[in-house]
């Protein structure tokens, strides 16, 4: 059983004006999320990531298509019992400390009294506000806004975990701490579902990928395998007692040639030439420091949806 | 029921931590401040300006809250999108929309059970008579209080704060000309007119039938059927306009 099934979801919202054509923004969207997996919900601005979570969440009906999560439709009371969910740039009742604001929480999940105050003392320590435990939201920075964010869709305990765009205005350190956070999470077993557009965190952290473009899931799959299917992978040598950047046949072959003190980088376009390069550099009495592959980035894939130019790629149903 | 008592206490709270307890000051001030004031310029008749003023005082500040706090209820839980984290709990639309009424009311009767203590000293200061009538006033004004706040929510479960403000105090005003406007009906020779105003009187709420201030402040009663007919008016208006707030709710995307 998936975590979150999603098929043939449309969503079209309606016009501000009477007799202009309604704006679509999910086309026939299908995703799956295994359970225990992270699952990295990327696309630009706009391309449906956060009214596909609201849909989820019952905050929005589809048009049509189906939608269910941890087995039950999506908007089944229960089920929502089994979520914590963060929306995206959180504001929440800002009169409330830390440790009120999460008590209003777990008794809206049905906590009882004792566990509740067990798990607000884990979570605040956790998301590291112990200090700030009696503090007003208010007075928050946004990375604790963020922090205590996280704490609030956890302190049920859920199974699944959504998260829409949880690492986006932190800076590197709190962008650290929320991904350990969501590592820590799968090590426990948890399903996370976040939606993000910061390639760097999808890459660092996500079990799989799903690539979102005006309401199409155009590529879902395992990180390596998107990256590293169909896109060339370059090389990078490094090497020392030679200036490569005076030998003809290694410019010609190279995308680029740097000099910098006694060790010369050249890159290659296709790994097949790289024992050809490095006969010449032998040859010019050069010595090799290192040769490192360069995989394909999801960035360069990402573009690449976004322009529609790549086929589409899949291991689930797209 | 739990999910209902959670957002109501949390209303309860956030009206506290706003402030809203500082109307009172208002409240002191024009009950005391006009009472003496008046007191001091007519020769006779202080106790029944006294008695008069508190009510009128008890009444103004009561539907300021319920409109303005009343308004803001589902309305700012939506534009500042806190309403996303609640619902995403295990918790139905109607339960939010009850809580929050809920939570209301708890503060408007907070609010008026403390004007009224200070109201009831003041009228040992002047001496003035309490007569039944007085707490059957003051127990009507709580009904129409009622009544306003769920007009208010039912607006703002589709419309922003300013709009949600503006219908509210319409039927506010409305409600209390809808006598005068059967009048009208009866007296315009226009077909139309009669239709609309006819029409306007039916659908608002009767506001004068829970407004029995001037009679109190005279010490005259009403019947106790009267004041139980009046009350079940008023509470089962407001229940229909919850039930339509919640199925107006129910059906909205966020």
């Amino acid at each position: 059983m998936d975590a979150i099934l999603v098929e043939e979801v449309t969503k079209k919202f309606r016009p501000g004006w009477p007799g202009l054509p309604p704006v679509t923004a999910l086309a026939g969207l299908s995703l799956s999320v295994h359970k225990g997996e992270i699952y990295g919900f990327l696309g630009p601005n706009g391309a449906g990531k956060t009214t596909t979570l609201k849909i989820l969440l019952s905050l929005m009906r589809a048009t049509s298509g189906k939608v269910e999560m941890l087995g039950k439709p999506a908007g089944d009371l229960e089920v929502r019992r089994r979520i914590g969910f963060l929306p995206e740039a959180p504001y929440f009742y800002d009169y409330l400390t830390a440790e009120e604001f999460l008590a209003f929480y777990g008794h809206l999940a049905g906590l009882e009294r004792g566990e509740l105050s067990r798990r607000i003392d884990h979570l605040l320590e956790v998301v590291g506000l112990r200090d700030a435990r009696t503090r007003q939201l208010r007075k928050f920075s946004k990375g604790m806004l963020q922090r205590v964010g996280l704490a609030q869709a956890l302190i049920h305990d859920p199974e699944l975990v959504i998260l829409d765009e949880p690492m986006s205005g932190l800076d590197p350190l709190g962008r650290k701490h929320v991904r350990d956070l969501i590592l820590g999470l799968r090590d426990q077993g948890k399903t996370v579902f976040f939606s993000t557009h910061i390639i760097p965190d999808v890459e660092m952290i996500c079990d799989r990928v799903g690539i979102i473009v005006k309401g199409k899931l155009m590529a879902s799959g395992r990180v390596d395998e998107l990256v590293s299917h169909g896109h060339t992978q370059s090389v990078e040598i490094v090497c020392e007692g030679i200036k490569a950047d005076e030998v003809p046949s290694i410019t010609a072959l190279a995308t680029r040639v740097l000099q910098r003190g006694r060790h010369c980088l050249v890159a290659l376009p296709e790994p097949n030439q790289l024992e050809d390069v490095l006969a010449m550099i032998r040859a010019r009495g050069g010595r090799l420091v290192s040769v490192t592959p360069q995989k394909g980035s999801l960035e360069e894939l990402f573009f690449k949806e976004d322009d529609m130019t790549v086929s589409v790629r899949s291991d689930t149903k797209v | 029921m739990r999910q209902v008592v959670v957002i109501a206490l949390n209303t309860f709270r956030e009206n506290l931590r706003d402030k809203i307890l500082y109307n009172l000051l208002f409240f002191a001030v024009l009950l005391i401040g006009f009472s003496v004031l008046l007191a001091d310029l007519t020769i006779m008749e202080h106790q029944k300006i006294v008695t008069d003023m508190g009510l009128a005082a008890i009444n103004l500040v009561g539907v300021i809250i319920a409109i303005f706090v009343g308004i803001g209820l589902v309305s700012k839980e939506i534009e500042r999108r806190t309403v996303y984290t609640i619902m995403a709990r295990p918790i139905s639309r109607t339960q939010f929309i009850l809580g929050k009424y809920l939570g209301l009311m708890l503060t408007l009767f907070v609010n008026i059970l403390i004007m009224v203590v200070v109201y009831l000293a003041t009228l040992q200061v002047y001496r003035a008579p309490v007569p039944w009538a007085l707490l059957q006033a003051i127990e009507l004004i709580f009904v129409e209080l009622l009544l306003v706040t769920a007009l208010a929510l039912f607006f703002s479960t589709f419309s922003t704060s300013t709009l949600s403000a503006i219908m509210t105090l319409g039927f506010y005003v409305i409600g209390h000309l809808t006598t005068d406007l059967k009048g009208i009906a009866q007296k315009s020779h226009s077909e139309a007119v009669k239709a609309v105003m006819t029409g306007i009187y039916y659908l608002c709420p009767n506001l004068e039938m829970l407004n029995m201030k001037g009679q109190a402040a005279m010490g005259a009663s009403v019947p106790l059927s009267y004041q139980a007919w009046a009350s079940a008016y008023g509470l089962l208006y407001a229940a229909l306009l919850i039930s339509a707030a919640c199925a107006v709710f129910q059906r909205r995307d966020f």
